[in-house]
């Protein structure tokens, strides 16, 4: 009795196990990293499902090229890890094209240009540059390019997993500042009026769709896709849908 | 492994090791408090401390850890003008939460004792807190010295916790290295070593610690 339960579940744990593996995607589909915390270009609707920028462009983009692409929420430090190891096909999450990122994996065209802005409590009035960070205390999301910004600014850097605990820290008055991209910074200057953003943008980042090394035909596919809806005039109804005036 | 990575992830393990004394010591000091509270005849008393023991252990410690550095505690302590702190915050975390299951097994401990021996030391005339602290606690010691030693080991991985709230202990430098450098197999490996490391560590001072206090018949060669 207990060595045919001991059987039954073994063959339980294998089974689980097949089942995580995951292997290759069905014909004519990719999956799609993401991390579904950065507002207005990927988040999670309130009943769950994906949504933003990035999404309604690579869902629209692969689907000029006859692929359907379904999201894998992941944690932004791993979402480059994991393309590597081909747990999904793609990555999008308003990632900058960086020579770093550049080593380890491939990006597409850019498809949408975004900078940095510092953003700090109402009524800080001692920091409106980049060049005001040196010293300060900055708190900054994990792997993106504001921890780089903030990094090479000299400021004493906190990184947090997500954005969102890093303006957390910011409001607490543990940090002095947040180094983000500006449309998220916007949309989250909306809703929390403690937050002020000082000066414009001070860098330049193009975001592009990570791919595996290798993967030219994949690369090619969501190129040739991006070029299309750009043409057709679905990119801007994208753009307009989610970035014009998203928290301006 | 570059010389600087390794570097940092040691400093990070030195913040590690500081997080895990002093929440072990909270743990250790309160837990008692409450392992006595639960066991107390006022229910004013007995009452708050099973509750404690009942909330603080059925909430997860990383939810603790966020509740406490971004909830309620830093927003008082904020309007006062008081930053928390992210060192504090996460001693009282980790040393909130392990008093819980510490106190429980403090509190198995004592009830390990045989009634035989505080019915013994008050009829020779020693006081109730006499008889708990020089009859009782000494024998549930060392009692519950294996079962302490799980939970401080536990205690140090769990520190890891801390990097969610920006604390740059040995697993916030792992995922900042990986997050740089993509190495991320190797980054979390060696992690894990150093974390092996300390655990066996501290397993080897358990075990000293069992043989001095414990006495030769918990000694499974001297039987």
């Amino acid at each position: 009795m207990v060595r045919r339960a001991a059987a039954a579940l073994a063959l339980l744990a294998a089974a689980a196990l097949a089942g995580c593996g995951g292997g290759g995607p069905a014909a004519g589909r990719i999956r799609v990293a993401t991390e579904a915390a950065y507002p207005p270009f990927e988040s999670r609707a309130e009943d769950g499902t994906l949504e933003g920028f990035d999404i309604d462009i690579v869902r629209a983009a692969a689907r000029e090229s006859g692929l359907e692409a379904e999201f894998v929420d992941q944690p932004f430090d791993g979402i480059l890890p994991g393309l590597q190891q081909g747990k999904y096909e793609a990555a999008v999450s308003a990632m900058t094209i960086t020579a770093e990122r550049s080593a380890v994996v491939d990006f597409t065209d850019p498809y949408y240009d975004a900078g940095q802005v510092i953003a700090v409590r109402a009524g800080e009035k001692g920091i409106r540059t980049a060049a005001d960070l040196k010293g300060r205390t900055v708190a900054v999301q994990r792997g993106t390019t504001g921890q780089a910004a903030a990094e090479k600014a000299g400021a004493a850097v906190r990184t947090f997993d997500a954005i969102d605990p890093a303006f957390l820290e910011l409001l607490a008055g543990r940090a002095d500042a947040v180094v983000n991209d500006e449309p998220t910074t916007l949309l989250y200057r909306r809703d929390h009026p403690g937050i002020e953003i000082a000066g414009p943008p001070f860098t330049e980042e193009r975001y592009g769709i990570a791919v595996r090394k290798g993967s030219a035909d994949l690369l090619a596919k969501l190129n040739a896709g991006l070029a299309k809806i750009r043409a057709s005039g679905e990119y801007a109804r994208i753009r307009a849908r989610w970035i014009e005036g998203a928290g301006r | 492994l570059s010389g600087a990575t390794l570097g940092s992830l040691l400093e990070g393990l030195a913040l590690s090791l500081l997080l895990w004394a002093c929440s072990l010591v909270l743990a250790l000091a309160l837990g008692l408090a409450v392992a006595l509270g639960r066991r107390s005849p006022r229910a004013w008393v007995r009452v708050p401390a099973t509750v404690y023991v009942e909330v603080v252990r059925g909430v997860p410690l990383l939810v603790l850890v966020l509740w406490i550095y971004f909830g309620l505690l830093s927003d008082v302590l904020g309007r006062l003008g008081i930053p928390l702190h992210w060192f504090p915050a996460s001693v009282l975390a980790f040393g909130l939460c392990y008093a819980a299951f510490v106190g429980e097994t403090y509190r198995a401990g004592i009830e390990s004792v045989d009634p035989g021996q505080s019915e013994a030391a008050r009829a020779l005339g020693l006081d109730e807190a006499a008889t708990m602290r020089r009859v009782v606690l000494p024998q549930a010691v060392r009692n519950i010295l294996p079962a302490l030693g799980n939970e401080a080991i536990s205690l140090f991985k769990d520190t890891s916790l801390a990097s969610v709230i920006a604390v740059e202990e040995l697993m916030h430098r792992g995922r900042a290295a990986a997050a740089r450098d993509f190495r991320t197999m190797e980054t979390f490996t060696v992690v894990a070593l150093l974390y092996l490391a300390v655990t066996l560590v501290l397993s080897l001072v358990q075990r000293r610690l069992e043989r001095r206090l414990g006495g030769a018949h918990l000694d499974p060669r001297r039987r």
